[in-house]
């Protein structure tokens, strides 16, 4: 097990050499990564890079081959898994909503279960409707009579809902048209800002990832190719592939959001 | 189970077992044939008459079963054929051919019999009585002296080993004089003339309706099929009075008789009940106090009978079979396995399922209600498996991303996601076990497979309509009852178009 090479305050989510492989190929070598609170990295990459398979391993829904992932310092585990994912907000593409429930429902189901008074449930779910700017006359609809949009916001609620430590999304904007898109992420930008959380952004979009995160998480088959701000992986590559990746997406996009940033 | 559910299942349990009776009556059985029934209801009024409890258990679904029954003490008493125990019950153990060779092979297996009782229900060869009196036919032999008279014996007859081939050779007949086809048809074509001889069984209803008449078998061809009243020696022990009285039937009732009897119920339509009231009152001078049940309240009961059957098997089939599924879906392998073994049983042959329970469950209600269960298994435990392994994989992870427990998982995602196929599972399964369940009057579970089955022996449509159509009915009414569940219950989310 590799040391921690950047020791941090809090540490929200800490990967410890952790690995994985499935069917005796590689889908993630040793990996060391490290995100403390009010922090944002984006992890980018093409697809089958192991973008996912990092989320996953955070999530406890995978377990490592080798190496360790830590939660608030603690090792994930059978015992504790349970209590850790309740403490992190997982949004999927197009929302990842349960389709025999209403919006408000999907978005109260972990507090309801836990038993949440039902002040503190509609208080929550308010401050939650004005964060997400969702509009509130649609929390009784199912989610297939919901734009893309709204279904990403609602999914956005859902994973914030219990006011969780580290905020894991997986492509959140991927179904999404761009106009819609563009506004979108305006608004997660905004609110990652707020919340002072730890978050990770799975991307397969340099610019967006640049767009949220200061820093980046480049992989390639299942290998940290570079870590480090767009400005390093522009200026500095550590790889040809790098340049290729970079260059590949340029051609992608005519009007790059990332030159916001 | 909440209370109200547990109610229920008592109650529907209640009705469909019928109330236990402390002391068990004498059980008489009959074959699902006219003749056998008049036979087993003129036995338990009988026996009925000496103040013993008796219990009717007629019309069951065949040799095999009624014997299987006697033998695991579901049946007292039922009516036989002495050619059928040798031929068939006990083949294997080369039952001896006389009557007290018969009747000693029986006793050391427990059983006895009454009788015989006077007539045979054997193969004949029967003319039309007014072309037979004309050419002075009296036997079979007769028959060779003319040969133009035209043969049609039914299918069956043509092919048995005890049928055509040796009749032919043993009062020598030229074998190719005769033809095949359907045994109706054959009595039809005697009335209209296209035919002269044909074979029949010699109590048939119709020598009697046509005015046929039967051909003595002067070289003694034709096995016979003496009738009696087979019993179990420890329920004549118990009731020793009422077997006395029973012996009474023995040699009482002749071919003449027996072919009377038929008559009335099967052209006459008069229940068989009644006529054998009437036999034993003309014949014996016994009275017998029988009511026939009104038509609305026969009705009623059997409807009672078939929902208990259909209602208690589904119950019981839903709750073994939803955790099946659920397990199945869990464990890919064991739901392999867990598929493939309620697949299997639902290739049994619903008749042979049956007369498996009997030995287990006796007859009644039970057996039926059991293999029910079993044929609803399949539909409910595969649509569970179907419905939960259709959830998206996403979806689940969300749902375990969550931190949400296995069990909450199950309970407020997997199987409302999976709702509608279930549904879809029991509706199947509950549409099936209304149509099966008619089958149940074959062992004796009544239902409206009770009036099918006697519409069908006594060749009357409207009886056999009396149980169809209510069941039908009750069919489509089940598939509207689980449509409206659909309605209520699916949630909204996942229709077409949610109000």
């Amino acid at each position: 097990m590799g040391p921690i090479l950047n020791p941090i305050l809090d540490p929200i989510l800490e990967l410890c050499g952790a690995s994985k492989r499935y069917d005796g190929k590689t889908v993630l070598a040793p990996l060391d990564l490290q995100i403390a609170r009010g922090e944002t990295v984006g992890l980018i990459g093409p697809s089958g890079s192991g973008k996912t398979t990092i989320l996953r391993l955070a999530l406890g829904l995978l377990t490592p081959d080798a190496g360790q992932v830590r939660f608030r310092g603690a090792p994930l585990a059978a015992a504790n898994v349970r209590a850790a994912r309740q403490q992190m907000g997982y949004v999927v593409q197009d929302g990842g909503l349960f389709p025999h429930l209403t919006a408000a429902e999907n978005v109260e189901l972990m507090a309801r279960h836990l038993g949440w008074e039902a002040g503190r449930i509609d208080a929550r779910r308010a401050e939650l409707v004005e964060l997400t700017r969702f509009p509130a006359d649609a929390l009784e609809r199912y989610p297939s009579h919901l734009s893309g949009g709204q279904r990403q916001r609602v999914g956005l609620m859902r994973a914030l809902f219990l006011d969780p430590a580290l905020l894991l999304l997986d492509e959140p904007l991927g179904a999404i048209d761009p106009l819609v898109r563009a506004e979108l992420q305006d608004d997660l930008s905004a609110i990652f800002a707020r919340l002072d959380k730890a978050v990770i952004v799975v991307t397969h979009d340099l610019a967006e990832a640049a767009f949220f995160a200061r820093r980046l998480v480049l992989l390639r088959e299942g290998r940290v190719v570079q870590q480090g701000s767009i400005e390093t992986l522009l200026r500095a590559p550590a790889e040809p592939f790098v340049t290729r990746f970079v260059e590949a997406q340029r051609r992608l996009a005519i009007a790059p959001t990332g030159g916001r940033a | 189970m909440t209370r109200p559910a547990a109610l229920a299942l008592l109650a529907l349990v209640a009705l469909g077992g019928g109330a236990a009776a402390a002391a068990p009556p004498l059980r008489v059985g009959s074959k699902a044939f006219a003749e056998s029934v008049i036979l087993g209801e003129a036995a338990g009024l009988l026996a009925a008459s000496t103040g013993v409890p008796v219990e009717d258990r007629r019309a069951l679904g065949g040799t095999r079963l009624c014997w299987d029954a006697l033998a695991s003490g579901a049946l007292d008493l039922y009516p036989e054929y002495t050619g059928t125990l040798r031929e068939e019950i006990l083949k294997d153990q080369g039952a001896p051919a006389d009557l007290e060779g018969l009747r000693a092979a029986l006793t050391a297996r427990g059983f006895g019999f009454i009788g015989p009782l006077g007539f045979d229900n054997r193969y004949a060869l029967a003319m039309p009585e007014a072309v037979a009196a004309r050419l002075d036919i009296r036997a079979i032999s007769d028959l060779a002296r003319h040969p133009e008279l035209r043969v049609g014996l039914s299918n069956e007859f043509m092919r048995r080993r005890d049928g055509w081939p040796g009749l032919a050779a043993r009062y020598a007949l030229s074998e190719g004089r005769a033809q095949g086809l359907d045994h109706e048809l054959a009595i039809r074509g005697l009335a209209a003339g296209d035919l002269e001889v044909t074979d029949i069984y010699s109590t048939d209803a119709e020598i009697a309706r046509d005015g046929l008449r039967v051909l003595t078998d002067d070289r003694g061809y034709f096995p016979r099929y003496q009738a009696i009243l087979l019993y179990r020696r420890d329920a004549a022990a118990r009731w020793p009075a009422a077997f006395a009285v029973l012996g009474r039937l023995a040699g009482q009732i002749d071919d003449a008789t027996m072919l009377r009897l038929n008559a009335r119920v099967k052209i006459d339509k008069i229940p068989e009940r009644t006529v054998a009231a009437d036999f034993l009152a003309e014949r014996l001078g016994v009275r017998t106090a029988h009511a026939d049940e009104p038509r609305w309240r026969a009705f009623w009961r059997r409807a009672r009978e078939h929902l208990a059957l259909c209602s208690v098997s589904l119950l019981a089939a839903i709750l073994c079979a939803l955790p099946l599924g659920i397990l199945s879906a869990r464990r890919p392998r064991l739901g392999q396995l867990v598929l493939a073994a309620v697949g299997v049983v639902q290739t049994i042959p619903s008749l042979a399922l049956l007369v498996f329970m009997i030995p287990l469950l006796g007859i009644g209600a039970w057996p039926a209600t059991a293999a029910l269960f079993l044929y609803s298994l399949l539909p409910i435990v595969r649509n569970t498996h179907a419905g939960l392994t259709g959830i998206p994989g996403p979806l689940r992870e969300s749902a375990e991303a969550l931190g949400l427990p296995r069990r909450a998982i199950l309970w407020r995602i997997e199987l409302p996601l999976a709702f509608g196929t279930i549904l879809a599972g029991i509706q199947s399964a509950a549409v099936i076990n209304i149509g099966t369940a008619t089958l149940g009057a074959l062992v004796g579970a009544g239902g409206f497979g009770q009036p099918i089955f006697a519409g069908i022996r006594l060749d009357d449509v409207s009886l056999i309509l009396e149980g169809a159509i209510p069941a039908s009915l009750l069919a489509l009414a089940v598939q509207a009852l689980f449509d409206l569940l659909e309605r209520l219950f699916v949630p909204k989310g996942l229709r077409a178009n949610p109000r």
